[in-house]
């Protein structure tokens, strides 16, 4: 199928973000467009980014199948993500997960048949103070449990649109996929959606409650002077960069790709064993 | 620390808290330009744009600020690595990639206060004479990408961004970017593939991205955290940064606290503040829980126990008790978890976020996963301790970067400390924890 001329006029105003002849930076925000009008990425979306960019099929696969973002096959209008790292977890992220998986009679990156719902467990979504969480398209849903879970994907697929704890109010698949693309979200008042929650203000309402300020701060002090540097071009300090980035940050060698010797977990592996 | 019930925290505990990137968390619309600008926004660009830009270098390193993404390298001297009058443009490139387990003060620094993060981009781009600069966010980050695309519109109208800005002759150009889904895109020289528009992989060093990094040119790569300090630096002076933190840890930071205590949430202490302590602030652990392990800085530093309550967490405390400081993405869990099947989600985690470079890393956390859910499964044998450690000892230190490494921290640290929840799994006095569906397939 043909790409809309309104997607023809985003994709030149992306790779123009870019540095020219820098147009190929211009593929991760392509993608999320051509997402935007499919709801996945599909062979006629590879080859779209292909043309805008003048690479080969081969070379645009090979970079939407590494992100996990980039949907293979047809998505739901909503994407439920479960948050099942350790902490969340542990906290009771899995159960809420496998409550989902059954009541939805879907497991890991499947589409209910109705198609309403896609269901996946993700990794670390940092809001591990929150935790366990879950995301709508997304968007945040905090502190959740496998009835809060249940009656959310009920009020989903009954056509409802539940506020998310922290975020905007809920968008599609598709229309989330343009804001990643690097456009404004356009709806009146969305930006401005989602209040800070209380673990965020924790420590900052606890300091003020009792009064603590950093004392001594004072914006008019003076930013003093540079120090030396030498005239001209400063070929030398390339080598003094290789020569501070090999005293911090070891170079690669064949023992030792990483270049990053780390004492203390060498340390834990020797008191291991 | 025993199963305390809450607890009020006393007044030399409270006066560890220094707010100062989190302060205008409290104004509830500082996410916007004229809200900011009215809680000191854009001072600091004011003040900065009239020095000069190797003063504003040495005020970084006079300062002692070190980067908040976990490596702690002085942010003076990455920028001062930047070579000067070579021709060849430079780039600032904001590490936005938040997602080491337990890391969670990227995202509400961004949501609640993003122009503290734009006014920062544009006083380190000027310090190193940068004219473009990228923010990559990570892709699920959503709503933070909103504010933060918000504000650079905002910047941009206001003329803090484009031409000439504010009369001072220096010109920059930012982009919010957001990344696709890949845990390894923090890792600097993934990043900056990935924003070139490859696949997210590490590159080799040398060359360092300070010579060569975005587009093969001189890039400093910096963490929210660390910009987002630079005004606060520019406007208060080095000294007064130094009040707060150790001699060589400098600074305010941010402590995410999770798990089992009773008030999970985000703390800006001074650098050196202790576990106990920040438990005091928390208002305790749980009801009915007490402090079995943690991680001071997200699940890629070792474990750490309720011995090392009172190790100063700042980078050489923490590295001297055996850890690393890390994101201080303090994880604290009980003796109701377990340390085993702890350690076997991380590296589930590891294992899908293996970006497949370096054999090692790819191969070893494969088989790591499978012989962990061997143990909880309750068919686990000796054997496979040794494997373990044999496995970490081929990982270590025998990948491009950083992942690999990482994923050795929670099973070399929970084997030296907790071997016996190990054995009790082995020997049949753990119930198993996972049934044997989940052995389908392994060997």
């Amino acid at each position: 199928m043909g790409f809309s001329e309104a997607t023809h006029a985003r994709a030149r105003e992306i790779i123009a973000r870019y540095p020219a002849g820098r147009e190929r930076s211009a593929l991760l925000p392509l993608l999320h467009l051509v997402q935007s009008e499919e709801g996945h990425v599909t062979p006629a979306g590879v080859q779209f980014c292909a043309e805008q960019l003048g690479l080969t099929k081969a070379q645009v696969s090979a970079v939407a199948t590494f992100y996990t973002m980039y949907k293979r096959k047809p998505t739901g209008d909503w994407l439920v993500s479960v948050c099942t790292n350790t902490m969340c977890n542990v906290l009771g992220g899995q159960a809420v997960y496998d409550a989902l998986s059954e009541h939805l009679g879907v497991g890991h990156d499947e589409t209910t048949e109705d198609g309403t719902i896609t269901l996946e467990h993700a990794e670390c979504l940092a809001a591990c103070d929150y935790g366990p969480v879950m995301t709508v398209n997304y968007d945040f849903f905090d502190n959740v449990d496998p009835d809060i879970a249940l009656n959310l994907v009920e009020r989903l697929r009954a056509g409802e649109r539940p506020q998310p704890t922290r975020g905007a109010r809920l968008c599609t698949l598709k229309e989330m996929s343009l804001q990643l693309a690097g456009f404004a979200d356009e709806r009146e008042g969305a930006v401005a959606d989602g209040p800070p929650g209380a673990s965020t203000l924790r420590g900052v309402r606890l300091a003020q409650e009792n009064g603590i300020t950093v004392a001594g701060f004072d914006p008019g002090t003076p930013i003093g002077k540079p120090a030396e540097r030498p005239a001209g071009p400063e070929k030398a300090n390339a080598g003094a960069a290789t020569a501070a980035g090999v005293a911090s940050n070891e170079p690669a060698r064949d023992a030792s790709p990483s270049g990053q010797p780390s004492e203390p977990r060498q340390r834990n592996l020797k008191e291991a064993k | 620390m025993s199963a305390t019930a809450v607890t009020v925290p006393r007044r030399e505990v409270l006066e560890k808290l220094t707010p100062v990137l989190t302060k205008r968390w409290l104004s509830p619309d500082a996410w916007r330009i004229d809200v900011y600008e009215r809680l000191d926004g854009y001072a600091a660009l004011r003040k900065a744009l009239a020095a000069h830009p190797d003063a504003l270098i040495q005020l970084i390193k006079d300062s002692g600020l070190r980067g908040r993404g976990g490596a702690g390298f002085p942010t003076g001297l990455k920028w001062g690595f930047i070579p000067q009058n070579d021709g060849k443009p430079h780039y600032l490139v904001v590490n936005a990639d938040e997602g080491e387990p337990g890391t969670c003060k990227d995202l509400p620094l961004m949501m609640h206060d993003p122009h503290s993060l734009v006014e920062g981009v544009i006083i380190a781009a000027y310090a190193i004479r940068a004219d473009r600069a990228y923010i990559y966010i990570r892709g699920e980050a959503v709503h933070a990408a909103r504010r933060l695309r918000n504000a650079v519109k905002e910047a941009y109208a206001a003329g803090y961004l484009g031409r000439n800005i504010l009369g001072s002759g220096f010109d920059l150009d930012l982009v919010v970017h957001s990344g696709a889904g890949a845990y390894i895109c923090g890792e600097e020289t993934a990043l900056l593939d990935s924003l070139e528009g490859f696949r997210g992989q590490p590159r080799l060093r040398p060359p360092f991205p300070a010579t060569h990094g975005l587009y093969a040119s001189p890039t400093v790569v910096n963490n929210v955290g660390t910009i987002s300090s630079v005004p606060y630096i520019v406007l208060g002076g080095a000294a007064w940064w130094k009040t707060m933190g150790t001699e060589k840890s400098s600074g305010p930071m941010i402590y995410s606290l999770s798990g089992r205590i009773a008030n999970p949430g985000q703390y800006e202490c001074s650098l050196g503040i202790t576990l106990r302590e920040l438990i005091e602030l928390a208002g305790g652990m749980q009801p009915g829980h007490s402090l079995r392990f943690w991680t001071p800085g997200g699940s890629s530093t070792p474990l750490l126990t309720a011995e090392h309550l009172d190790v100063p967490l700042d980078f050489e405390g923490v590295a001297a008790a055996g850890s690393i400081l890390g994101t201080t993405a303090t994880q604290i869990f009980s003796d109701q978890d377990c340390p085993v099947y702890a350690t076997y989600r991380w590296l589930e985690f590891y294992y899908h976020e293996s970006c497949g470079k370096c054999t090692p890393c790819r191969e070893g956390n494969y088989w790591m996963v499978r012989v962990y859910r061997r143990i909880l499964s309750g068919q686990g044998t000796y054997e496979d301790l040794d494997t373990l450690l044999d496995t970490c000892d081929n990982i270590l230190g025998r990948a491009f970067c950083g992942l690999g490494d990482g994923a050795t921290s929670p099973v070399t640290s929970s084997l030296k400390y907790f071997k016996q929840d190990y054995l009790d799994y082995i020997e049949g006095r753990t119930a198993p924890k996972l049934s044997d569906k989940a052995l389908v397939g392994a060997h």
